[in-house]
């Protein structure tokens, strides 16, 4: 049962602002992940949930009460470190029953506690040994478990897979996930990696130099970002960023590229985009949203533009194939199934999904349409 | 290939069994000594092995109580390190991970290890005239504390600098106080530091000579400045030296044998980072 709430929240190291007001509510239950480029303030704010870091401005309030000045222990709050954080003197058993016996717990329950624990990660058979003769993603397990034995109300994690080679790591994470909902406990989780982020979180947190760029579920914030960071921050292969200006092309408007080209909107955009004729804008279109172009009837039905291209580049991935082709001098993704194309140097016609390209203003780099 | 290997091993293992004698042989003359009677001492071509072992050599030392040097020599080291590894871990906990004093109080610190004994020995003399602790265990005891203090307080900090701090951090959040940290992780992660520290420092009160021998009479004799006594002006009691000696060496031999293990670790886990 926790329920966050930071306000203002700012935490400076010497002249360094590496949090510059943070303004969080992650309501009780929920699975929150701060994501954004590495050094954007994701730690830091775990730190201060955790309250590993005095904070210099702001309020963190853990079900209503405020949290500033009680210290880590006081905070009932349970945290896995990137590096598991084992103590390497003791056996792993030991290693699962040391928060309990730094709280007084009696043995009885200690003892239950840690086989509860075990038995959920699946870890019985490993109690007696030392984590120095544990795999890493045997350590990454016990490190949660000495974070789950406790009944602590808040669970924070930073990074915990970033230690261990990617097959493992999808296996963890999809149990991660599993132990969130049978536990139903809120959780705070920190990676840098989008598809953690996406596949884990309730709400996804996306941060850059100290503050939040935007918040929500993730598909929210993968359909409806706000701006070009963050349309660029999620989603693999990126979204393709094109410069190009709007103009007026016989009653329609269009896209008109550097190299000639051109991609006409559907009417229905028209009112948005009246502002921005003849005006530069950044184009923004995932790579899942350019087609192979089938026929003309399905293309005006879908808002689709045509645009033939020549493939400089292929990256088959076995269920779908990367090409990549320019647009005025700009190299572009698109996503397209296996065998459209197989050899680079081939022309192809691709259809542009004009009902979901995003436009950017390129000074403030937000959305426009 | 496999011949080429069992030569070369064959030829370390010759390289550092002749290297270990050459450094055992001064021990081993030393001990022979004490077992001699005087004439054998100085019979030539040197004798190497006596015809017979006696222990005269050690009984008169114990009969005339000059063994008690050896017992001042244990208490004042043995307890001045026991003071000095406490005081000083927890000074160099507070440095190392609260930045006590700024970044560069450790440095300051253990520039004053660097004071030579000599400069200092006769204002403490005539300070402890004035305090009456010359010829006490508390005089020697605290001078050995103070001298030992910068050099484990520096060490220290290194070992403690060397330790994730996510360990503790993580018992923090686990439910630990600050105490219980330094207790229950610190302590045990910085242990192979501390032994090696704490031996250092045993063996630098057991070989100090200049204080000992200017701030002490007759009392509390320390075992270096006891083998002196055996210098005379007209003859030197080689049989005493090397039979006093032996003794020195057995408590030094007892703590480094035991904690070996720990020591060796201890020097290199400051060594390598990571
Ligand atoms: N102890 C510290 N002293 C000084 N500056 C710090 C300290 N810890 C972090 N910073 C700075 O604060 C900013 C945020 O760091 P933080 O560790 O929170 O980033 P992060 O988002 O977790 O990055 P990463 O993905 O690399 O872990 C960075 O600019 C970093 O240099
Ligand atoms: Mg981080």
């Amino acid at each position: 049962m926790a329920q966050l709430s930071i306000k203002g929240l700012r935490k400076l190291y010497g002249r360094v602002e590496a949090l510059k007001g943070i303004n969080l509510e992650i309501p009780d239950g929920e699975f929150c992940v701060f994501v954004g480029p590495s050094g954007c303030g994701k730690s830091t704010l775990l730190r201060t949930i955790a309250g590993l870091e005095d904070i210099n401005d702001g309020t963190i309030e853990i079900d209503g009460e405020v949290v500033n000045d009680l210290r880590p222990r006081d905070r009932n709050i349970a945290m896995v470190f990137q590096n598991y954080a084992l103590y390497p003197y003791l056996n792993v058993y030991e290693n699962i029953a040391f928060g309990l016996r730094s709280r007084k717990a009696p043995a009885a329950e200690i003892s239950k506690r840690v086989s509860e624990a075990a038995e959920m990660l699946g870890i019985e058979a490993l109690l007696d040994r030392m984590p120095r003769q544990l795999s890493g993603g045997q350590r990454q397990r016990v490190a949660i478990g000495r974070a789950v034995v406790r009944d602590a109300r808040l669970f924070l994690f930073d990074e915990p897979l970033s230690n261990l080679d990617a097959q493992l790591r999808d296996g963890m994470r999809a149990e991660i996930k599993r132990l969130h909902q049978d536990m139903g406990k809120t959780m705070v989780y920190v990676t840098h990696d989008q598809i953690e982020a996406m596949t884990l979180a309730d709400r996804i947190v996306l941060m850059r130099d100290g503050i939040i760029e935007q918040q929500g579920a993730p598909l929210d914030l993968f359909e409806r970002p706000t701006n070009r960071f963050v349309a660029g921050f999620l989603g693999s292969p990126q979204m393709n960023f094109v410069t190009t200006r709007i103009v007026k092309d016989d009653g329609a408007l269009v896209l008109q590229f550097d190299d000639g080209r051109k991609l006409t909107f559907d009417e229905s955009r028209h009112a948005a985009l009246n502002d921005w004729i003849g005006r530069d804008v950044i184009l923004g279109v995932r790579p899942e949203h350019i087609t192979r172009a089938m026929g003309e009837a399905t293309q005006a039905a879908n808002g689709g533009a045509v645009l033939p291209v020549v493939i400089e580049l292929v990256e088959p991935t076995g269920t779908r194939t990367y090409v990549q082709f320019r647009l005025g001098q700009t190299a572009v993704t698109a996503e397209l199934p296996s065998h459209v194309v197989d050899r680079p140097g081939t022309t192809i016609d691709l259809l542009v999904d004009m009902n979901r390209v995003m436009l950017f203003d390129p000074e403030t780099e937000n959305v426009i349409a | 290939m496999r011949a080429d290997k069992g030569t070369g091993l064959a030829i370390r293992y010759v390289v550092a069994i002749a290297i270990t004698l050459i450094f055992l042989f001064p021990i081993y003359w030393l001990a022979i000594i004490s077992f001699k009677t005087p004439n054998e001492i100085f019979a030539f071509p040197p004798i190497w092995w006596p015809e017979a072992i006696q222990f005269a050599n050690y009984r008169v030392l114990f009969k005339d109580g000059d063994v008690d040097a050896i017992w001042n020599s244990l208490v004042i080291a043995g307890v001045s390190t026991t003071v000095a590894m406490f005081f000083g871990t927890m000074c160099a906990y507070s440095i190392a991970r609260f930045r006590t004093g700024g970044n560069f109080l450790g440095e300051w610190i253990i520039s004053n290890r660097m004071i030579p004994p000599i400069a200092i020995v006769f204002p403490i003399f005539l300070l402890y005239v004035s305090l009456g602790w010359v010829d006490t265990y508390i005089g020697l005891i605290l001078l050995y504390t103070a001298f030992n203090l910068p050099y484990v307080i520096w060490m220290m900090r290194g070992y403690i600098l060397d330790i994730p701090i996510e360990l503790e951090e993580s018992a923090l959040v686990d439910g630990c106080s600050r105490w219980r940290v330094f207790v229950k992780v610190v302590l045990p992660m910085a242990r192979g530091g501390i032994f090696a520290t704490a031996v250092f420092t045993f063996i630098f009160a057991w070989n100090e000579f200049i204080f000992a021998l200017v701030l002490t009479r007759s009392n509390v004799t320390t075992f270096p400045v006891q083998v002196t006594h055996y210098f005379g002006v007209d003859s030197t009691f080689w049989a005493k030296i090397s039979a006093m000696s032996m003794l020195g060496m057995v408590p030094i031999f007892i703590v480094v044998a035991a904690m070996q293990k720990f020591i060796v670790r201890g020097i290199s886990l400051g060594a390598v980072k990571g």
